[in-house]
């Protein structure tokens, strides 16, 4: 699974990165980094993440299989 | 014709954000017919931000930033293959493999490409980079990692500041060139370059403003070696990033006979492309970096954006107007929007920076590295900049849509005697400068040409 922060939209709320310590990480005061591969351990974590998220800018969800169809 | 608009054949060449977005949102606005997406990159779409950024930095592989889809758009994906031409009256996409690709609707969403090194022979030597694709990530990412001994960023825009950011975090000694007086100064004006002047030094980079690589060196196996600057110095490297901008996908549409140029695809504010003769098409549409497009609170001029968030707004409508009547059509009326993080700073922009006269400082300070930078145009309010201070982002972004007053009022600020003495943008013209502005005004504005003289406080 692949996550995305659409960052024009997060305000540095951080609550992703009480919830996924591992993912999401803040660079600076309120950057965000996060690890756009989501390992399998973490997928609840992440769910969370994108549940609490004041600004709704998290989006979890299966990369484009090409041959998928 | 004239038919079901939820059925047909429609086809979006580029398979990157925008495409991808317009694809899902196609299928919720409840298309049913056949979706083709051709992307002349072997991936599926891919997030390109992170590039400057986590993948530099080692936190994040380069084929690890794959886009999440929103919902499975059901598309027959064309990846690997190249568009090389299009027939607006045989309503065909020709590909550079395989029979051509008849559509009823057509999205363009080609995007932009780095900028090249102009000189064919340095740009080949081994060490030379640009950073736009997966594979320039993984590349440049390797090198990094490998511990060069110095890198050399020519140009200091958003993304060889980025690097520059990163190669600093990562202990390696770097050198960043600029033509223009300082870093981000085509983006955010005179005072803002100068707080990024100030970031890249306090962090140990080798800033040089003001000069330009003349050539680039390298030994007789072809590797990388330095470069001669135009103040006649040289400079020991073995990386090189040319940072240098964005070239927009149009060369396929030569034929076209659409309203194509180096500034992308002029279209309505419907999304739909136009013609060669300035007449609005009602089968092409054009979303993301290749677009120029319309808006009402920039003088209707039409602006090129480079912005992820603009991408998926503009996809999303353009997806939408493909399949709706006229009357129901909507226009892409989105704030231009974009951030950057680099030396630990958080930047964030509202608005059109360079359609502006005048600046103050709304809250913060320089000296404390968080402030928010109000932007005004002969009295309004046009742009926002926020550095470390993203949650007052959104009520700027209410002053330009409302048209607030420049200065900004008493209680849009938290200092009202800075707010009392504007000083100048201080926009330079983007001819003087390695980097690109990445919000651009491709429109006529004749005061611009003039001198802006500050009335006295």
């Amino acid at each position: 699974m692949r996550v995305v922060v659409d960052l024009t939209r997060c305000q540095g709320y951080a609550q992703c990165v009480f919830l996924a310590p591992e993912v999401f990480q803040l660079h600076g005061e309120e950057g965000l980094l996060y690890n756009p591969a989501v390992p399998d351990e973490q997928l609840e974590r992440v769910r969370q993440a994108a549940a609490a998220c004041p600004v709704q800018a998290i989006l979890l969800g299966a990369e484009v299989n090409p041959d998928g169809r | 014709m004239g038919g079901d608009l939820k059925d047909g054949r429609i086809v979006i060449v580029g398979a990157s954000l925008a495409g991808l977005r317009a694809a899902e949102k196609l299928r919720e606005e409840g298309f049913t017919g056949s979706l083709t997406v051709v992307g002349d990159e072997p991936h599926p779409p891919y997030d390109r931000p992170p590039l400057s950024k986590q993948v530099l930095l080692g936190q994040a592989a380069p084929r690890s930033t794959g886009l999440p889809m929103r919902l499975d758009p059901q598309v027959d994906w064309r990846l690997g293959v190249r568009a090389t031409g299009l027939d607006p009256i045989g309503k065909r996409v020709l590909l550079a493999d395989g029979e051509p690709l008849p559509y009823d609707r057509l999205l363009i969403a080609t995007g932009t490409r780095a900028r090249p090194w102009p000189n064919p022979q340095e740009a080949a030597l081994d060490g030379v980079f640009t950073l736009r694709t997966r594979e320039d990530a993984t590349g440049l990412a390797e090198r990094l990692a490998a511990g060069p001994r110095r890198v050399l960023v020519i140009g200091g825009g958003f993304t060889g500041s980025e690097i520059a950011s990163a190669c600093r975090e990562r202990g390696l000694d770097v050198t960043v060139t600029e033509r223009g007086p300082a870093p981000l100064i085509g983006a955010l004006g005179g005072t803002l370059s100068k707080l990024a002047a100030a970031m890249h030094r306090n962090h140990g980079v080798d800033l040089r403003c003001g000069v330009t690589v003349t050539a680039l060196r390298g030994d007789a196996a072809g590797r990388f070696t330095g470069a001669d600057l135009s103040d006649g110095s040289r400079l020991e490297a073995d990386v090189c990033v040319a940072a240098l901008g964005a070239v927009r996908n149009v060369e396929w549409l030569a034929e076209a006979g659409l309203a194509a140029g180096p500034r992308g695809i002029a279209c309505d504010a419907g999304c739909r492309a136009f013609n060669m003769y300035g007449i609005v098409t009602d089968d092409v549409f054009v979303a993301g970096d290749v677009s120029r497009f319309p808006h009402p609170l920039f003088g209707y001029q039409l602006l090129s954006l480079e912005h992820w968030g603009n991408a998926v707004a503009q996809a999303e409508v353009a997806a939408h107007n493909m399949v709706s009547p006229g009357p129901l059509r909507r226009p892409h009326l989105a704030l231009p929007t974009f951030w950057s993080t680099q030396f630990g700073l958080n930047i964030k922009s509202v608005g059109v920076p360079t359609f502006s006269d005048q600046v103050v400082i709304a809250q913060g300070t320089l000296e404390e590295r968080r402030l928010a930078m109000v932007y005004g145009y002969q009295g309004r309010v046009t742009a926002a900049v926020t550095v470390n201070m993203a949650k007052s982002l959104e009520y700027y972004q209410h002053l330009i849509e409302t048209a607030a007053p420049f200065p900004p009022a008493p209680g849009a600020s938290d200092r009202p005697l800075a707010a009392e003495v504007p000083i100048p943008s201080d926009v330079p013209d983007p001819k003087g400068l390695s980097h690109g502005p990445t919000v651009a005004l491709t429109g006529h504005l004749p005061d611009r040409r003039l001198t802006v003289v500050p009335t006295a406080g």
